[in-house]
């Protein structure tokens, strides 16, 4: 880097540092920032940076390597990522990203010499509705086609700012094709803490009790539960923490929720800050819906204006509490709570050894509430229409309503809003779903149920689900569905501990090998011990549910894989004339002789 | 006494102690990697992996309460931690037979503990840096287990923060706190406990290379086990 360069950034890092009052737990939102800057983090900022936040080098660089959206080397001016998720591949995502990598001149991965552009893959990106999708610069664009594509091209060649694109690529639309409890309406801004206020908090703490509110991230905590326990913590300082990190290949309900119903998200964080008392908290936003920040930001202000944050809220003497909004940079295990507050503390998303959990000892080792934007949103209704009427939807041990984001091979995929206890049937007919192959009910770490199942019914008891349904019709390959969410859990394992890190990368390498033809039946009774092994012992949900596809779909469709299986006696780890490819061109040679068989004929 | 049992014996635990420390104190051997009484627990190799209440927990982390019935010694447990170690072996490049480190290795120990016989998995042969800059110190990441026993030394005891870990899931690697990332341009020095702490041949004192001669070393003729309640037990001197 020149030596003028090196001072703009050092420069540019000194008015960071100012900004984010020099504290270290801010470090993933500035390197966001010079990131977005120098399309890298350079060298001279990670100097900077140690030596001003007092954080060692190796810690900064550790951060940069964690997270799928800093890098330590220049990406492209024109950044772009196209969503890898099984929804855009059905979709057709792989054939425009060979036509556009074609037609830049790029290989996926590598930044073209001229610096101008680089296009890689990345995990969904929460567009499945309106995909193939993508991330230009960190910016969402939608129903990718190939046109798109060749209009996209001479963008990026002639250097077109961003904000001259046609607007239509980044077009994102709601879809809510069925609203029920939550979003048939919308609370009046202040509504649901005026109710607070007239009943007072324990009162409220009470009614979101009788509600029988579950969290809706999927493992369906009860919300009253986790706030008492929270609130019963002893610590100097509470937080409250929206979980809008919706990394699920197939879950997009948040995005609406925070597109078009934040106020209701903000309310829910300021009820449970009042109940468990919080004076601050925080939105983590998932780095793909960075286009919401700035909306996000907007709203926030509005609602300090409106006395609906800050210094006593609504008159209320001593109601102090505001949001701050994280932006994550690209990291699935981020999702995980704990590994969310690492983040939030500005560092690698690792999940923390629990006991003790969140609510004793969460953001800065204090009692932390940790809820889905959905469950925020939820508990803001609850406190305007009362618990009774939120209980009085569902089923005995799942009240209320479920945002489904329904994608796949259907009429109508987006956002439909179910009381628990439908039976899946029912939701497939109103997507104008028909053929089907199967359902993926709560994205790849979920359930896999086939057309004979479509009586059971979304809830807790049966069927539970953070939001992801994914529909796929007969033309499909399972093997095709349960190899990409083998490689996604690889690619987003965090690398802690040796179950996941090692082994998720394993049961990849063994899958693809069956797939691919290569497998003998020995491969398979190694998979499924693999997988019960990774299920078994590792560190956290990440791993628990990582083996799932595989161990579902062998219980299941077992003939699948036996129909791919060499009929050898011996096991090849490799294909060995495939190994012979390099001395064959080596050589020039290709005639029979340079050709060895695995298979005795 | 509060008392917790392991594989039916029953073992007293202080409030406060991990179910590692309760059993190492009662000298019972809870096969361990990543675990050294002398840091803070991490939990990262699984290898210390039991039963509690038919729940899968890391015995170095997970605090010992009343009322736990713990399983460490079976054979299901076992084929785990083998298949573990396995994994160790193939995520990076282990020359045990010329390796300094052989016979003093934690890693390899546990491969004769477990009576592992071969790799099992297939070999991911990864492309490691080795880092023979230090004037003292030689860093071969190929042999480096993630257990971040020297990010832990460095950063508690020595107070230094030489090591950390960068990269995610199979990427995941060790690196140097330097401008350059190499070793001689930290401040690491030999006697850092950083150093003396590498459990297997990752870190390891240069000019000192196969004084004792494998086979008549450590793990040559003891089990892991064995030198474990040895040191780190109830007899020992801690």
């Amino acid at each position: 880097m020149h030596s003028t360069r090196v001072e703009d950034c050092k420069a540019f890092v000194e008015t960071l540092i100012h900004r984010y009052q020099c504290n270290p737990t801010e470090l993933i939102r500035i390197l966001r920032e010079i990131q977005d800057r120098y399309r890298h983090v350079p060298d001279a900022a990670i100097e900077a940076l140690a030596s001003q936040l007092s954080l060692p080098r190796s810690r900064i660089v550790g951060v940069i390597e964690f997270y799928s959206f800093l890098h330590t080397a220049p990406r492209g001016r024109y950044d772009v990522l196209l969503s890898d998720s099984i929804s855009d591949h059905m979709l057709g995502k792989q054939s425009l990203m060979d036509d556009l990598c074609r037609k830049l001149g790029v290989a996926p991965g590598v930044t073209r010499a001229d610096g101008q552009v680089s296009v890689d893959n990345t995990s969904c990106t929460g567009l499945c509705d309106q995909g193939p999708a993508g991330l230009v610069n960190g910016y969402a664009v939608t129903r990718l086609t190939s046109g798109r594509i060749d209009r996209m091209v001479p963008l990026i060649n002639e250097s077109v700012p961003l904000a001259e694109w046609p607007s239509d690529f980044f077009a994102i639309d709601d879809n809510i094709r069925r609203a029920d409890l939550l979003l048939n309406e919308r609370p009046e801004p202040g509504a649901a803490l005026a109710a607070l206020l007239e009943r007072g908090a324990d009162a409220l703490l009470d009614e979101i009790d009788r509600s029988g509110l579950r969290g809706r991230g999927g493992a369906g905590f009860n919300t009253a539960m986790k706030w008492r326990f929270c609130r019963e913590a002893e610590g100097d300082a509470h937080y409250v923490v929206c979980n809008a990190d919706e990394g699920e290949p197939g879950t997009f309900k948040d995005r609406v929720l925070l597109d078009s119903y934040a106020d209701q998200v903000f309310e829910g964080m300021t009820l449970c800050a009042r109940i468990i008392g919080a004076r601050r908290g925080f939105l983590y936003l998932r780095g793909e819906y960075r286009y919401l920040l700035k909306p996000l930001q907007d709203l926030l202000a509005q609602r300090r204006q409106k006395g609906l944050l800050g210094d006593d809220i609504l008159g209320a003497t001593g109601f102090n509490f505001d949001i701050d909004i994280h932006l994550g940079a690209g990291a699935y295990i981020c999702g995980e709570e704990s590994a969310l507050i690492e983040s939030l503390e500005g560092k690698r998303g690792i999940p923390r050894n629990r006991p003790p959990y969140p609510v004793t000892h969460g953001y800065l080792g204090r009692p932390t509430v940790v809820n889905n934007v959905e469950t925020l949103a939820a508990a803001a209704a609850i406190a305007v229409h009362g618990g009774q009427w939120f209980a009085a939807v569902g089923t005995a041990k799942s009240k209320g309503t479920k945002i489904l984001s329904i994608c796949g091979d259907c009429a109508r995929p987006g956002i439909y809003e179910y009381p628990f206890g439908t039976p899946i049937r029912d939701i497939l007919t109103d997507c104008g779903a028909g053929g089907t192959l199967g359902i993926q009910v709560g994205g790849p770490s979920g359930t896999f149920i086939e057309p004979g199942e479509y009586d059971r019914r979304l809830g807790f008891e049966d069927l539970a689900t953070g939001g992801s349904f994914m529909i796929f019709d007969a033309s499909r390959s399972l093997l095709d569905i349960v190899g990409n969410f083998t490689h996604f859990f690889a690619h987003e394992s965090c690398g802690f501990c040796t179950p996941c890190r090692v082994g998720t990368s394993l049961m990849k390498n063994t899958l693809d090998k069956i797939h691919s033809g290569h497998g003998t039946a020995g491969d398979l009774v190694e998979l499924r011990s693999l997988c019960e092994l990774i299920k078994e012992h590792s560190h956290c949900g990440l791993g628990h549910t990582a083996a799932n596809p595989i161990i579902e779909t062998l219980e299941r469709f077992p003939d699948l894989y036996e129909q791919r299986l060499k009929a050898i006696v011996f096991e090849p780890g490799f294909d060995l004339d495939g190994a012979l490819e390099a001395a064959r061109q080596l050589t020039g040679r290709d005639d029979s002789a340079a050709h060895l068989q695995q298979v005795d004929r | 006494m509060k008392t917790i049992t392991i594989d039916g014996r029953s073992i007293p635990f202080e409030e406060g102690q991990t179910i590692m420390d309760a059993a190492l104190a009662a000298d019972v051997y809870i096969p361990h990697l990543c675990h050294n009484p002398e840091f803070t627990p991490h939990g990262s190799c699984k290898l210390c992996n039991v039963k509690v209440n038919g729940r899968t927990c890391s015995a170095c982390t997970m605090l010992a309460a009343e009322g736990q019935d713990v399983i460490n010694n079976s054979k299901e447990l076992n084929d785990a931690r083998r298949a573990i170690t396995q994994m160790l072996f193939v995520e990076g490049n282990h020359i045990c037979p010329g390796c300094e480190k052989s016979g003093n290795c934690q890693l390899q120990a546990l491969g004769y503990h477990f009576n592992m016989l071969d790799a099992h998995f297939p070999y991911f042969y990864p492309r490691r840096e080795v880092d023979a800059s230090h004037p003292d110190v030689l860093l071969d990441r190929d042999r480096c287990i993630l257990c971040e026993l020297c990010v832990r030394a460095s950063r508690d005891v020595d107070h230094k923060n030489v090591f950390d870990i960068a990269g995610r899931g199979i990427n995941a690697h060790l690196i140097v706190n330097s401008a350059t990332g190499k070793l001689a341009d930290s401040v690491l020095e030999v006697d850092d406990k950083a150093v003396e702490v590498c459990p297997v041949g990752a870190i390891l004192v240069k000019h000192h290379g196969y004084e004792v001669p494998i086979g008549q070393r450590l793990y040559d003729h003891h089990d892991i086990a064995e030198i474990s309640l040895m040191t780190e037990g109830g007899g020992s001197d801690e």
